[in-house]
């Protein structure tokens, strides 16, 4: 029997592994990833560092202990160029494994602004442990690192760098950060909380180009201002991996898309975490990723299985003024009654017909997360 | 009372403090949580991933 196959060691590809064996003790398992299959979660990258744990201290396992844990072969350091949906195999340089079930948890990438100047391609992005090694071996010597974009990976960086008494200049498209996602009265809470620890913003700023001057790197805004720092890191937004599905004539819009059942287009083919795309929404968090990982182990383990989500509101690692947000269902009409506590924010989104459907929480207010949660579930 | 980490999320459960509105009361430890709670930030729950006993 050909074994079920997984594309992917990251936190979606390894927790399907695990729930899935749970389930079923027998079905070989096959896991594929292009790098070296340590087992690390990716949330936890943007606290390391004030924490005190170096990028090798995050990972917890390595690809041989995880394939004894999993009862799995894993094959690493092996890119899967093609998938046969005809042959129903997957194929890389020199190597073609058949599967009977083939999921793919292929994560996402950090999307790159595009950027003149003679050192754009020197600006780093995070999104796995090799990205965040290289990270951390740039700002060993560093004072000053620049950050552009201020969403939930750019808010936690600057928040942990600046914790580990790094001076951090945030360059924020909008008003606010994280505005895509919360009022911006939370937002400007955020930005306060960490300009009191040696966090500067430049907002309402795009950057346009990046030089090399002096030993550092100059970065120039649409304005004209420079912004100079030794390190500069892009966390502008996370695009979905969908090549590899595209390029099989799996059906791909933003995400890799699925139905409740986590099935792509394609007969025994299943996406989940932040490649997948469901009911219009690409969801790169891991609660979203937990209950994915459960249900379509169901249904691979012979309980077929729909998937339905919980309320899962998104934890913003921001010690400086932490933050909770439960987004309303994307396009549900109505506003935020945004109340100021003395210290963080309550604001509650209410739709047409004054029912709760969502909530953004900071400071002391985070601490009615669950209360509020119960609320929205109980519609 | 110690503390436990979620290895995932790095979310803190204090014994001391327990998760009132969880159901689960102040005082109560580890080993008492019941099998299915999850974590409350990341939805890992308690037996799939183990938790770091760090210094009370």
């Amino acid at each position: 029997m050909n074994p079920l196959v997984i594309i992917g060691t990251g936190l979606a590809g390894y927790t399907l592994a695990r729930e899935f064996r749970k389930l079923d003790k027998e079905t070989p398992l096959t896991i594929v990833t292009a790098d070296d299959g340590r087992f690390y979660s990716k949330p936890m990258l943007s606290n390391a560092l004030a924490s005190g744990k170096s990028p090798d201290e995050l990972a917890t396992a390595n690809a041989a202990q995880m394939a004894k844990q999993l009862d799995a072969e894993i094959k690493t350091q092996c890119k899967i160029t093609a998938i046969s949906i005809e042959k129903k195999a997957v194929l890389a340089n020199g190597f073609a494994q058949r599967y009977s079930k083939l999921v793919l948890s292929v994560g996402a990438h950090q999307l790159k602004p595009t950027l003149a100047g003679d050192a754009a391609d020197s600006i780093l992005t995070v999104n796995d442990l090799a990205d965040y090694t290289r990270f951390r071996n740039a700002i060993l010597n560093a004072e000053r690192v620049v950050i552009i974009g201020a969403g939930l990976i750019g808010c936690e960086f600057a928040n942990d760098l600046s914790r580990a008494g790094m001076n951090v200049e945030v360059i924020v498209w909008g008003r606010e950060p994280l505005d895509h996602l919360m009022p911006e009265t939370i937002g400007r809470k955020l930005r306060f909380a960490l300009s009191e620890a040696n966090v500067s913003w430049h907002r309402n700023s795009v950057a346009e180009r990046v030089d090399r001057e002096n030993g550092h790197y100059v970065v120039t805004l649409a304005d004209g201002t420079h912004v100079t720092g030794d390190v500069v890191l892009s966390a502008t937004g996370l695009g979905p991996n969908t090549t590899l599905a595209q390029s099989a004539g799996i059906q791909v819009k933003r995400g890799i898309v699925v139905d409740r059942f986590l099935e792509t287009s394609v007969k025994d083919t299943f996406a989940l975490g932040d490649c997948a795309e469901l009911d219009g929404q690409v969801l790169p968090f891991v609660m979203p990723l937990m209950n994915q990982a459960r249900t379509l182990a169901r249904t691979l383990s012979g309980t077929p299985t729909q998937l339905t989500y919980p309320v899962m509101p998104i934890v913003v690692k921001t010690p400086a003024h932490p933050i909770t947000i439960a987004p309303a269902p994307p396009g549900t009409p109505g506003e935020w009654k945004v109340e100021e506590l003395p210290n963080g924010v309550r604001a509650l989104f209410y739709d047409a017909d004054q029912n709760l459907r969502g909530f953004a929480l900071s400071g002391d207010a985070v601490a009615e997360k669950q209360a509020l949660a119960k609320k929205l579930s109980g519609l | 009372m110690k503390k436990w980490q979620c290895v995932v999320c790095g979310f803190l459960y204090e014994e001391a403090a327990g998760m009132p509105d969880d159901g689960i009361a102040p005082g109560t430890c580890w080993e008492e949580v019941p099998s299915d709670w999850m974590c409350p930030d990341c939805g890992v729950t308690k037996d799939d991933f183990e938790m770091v006993e760090i210094a009370a």
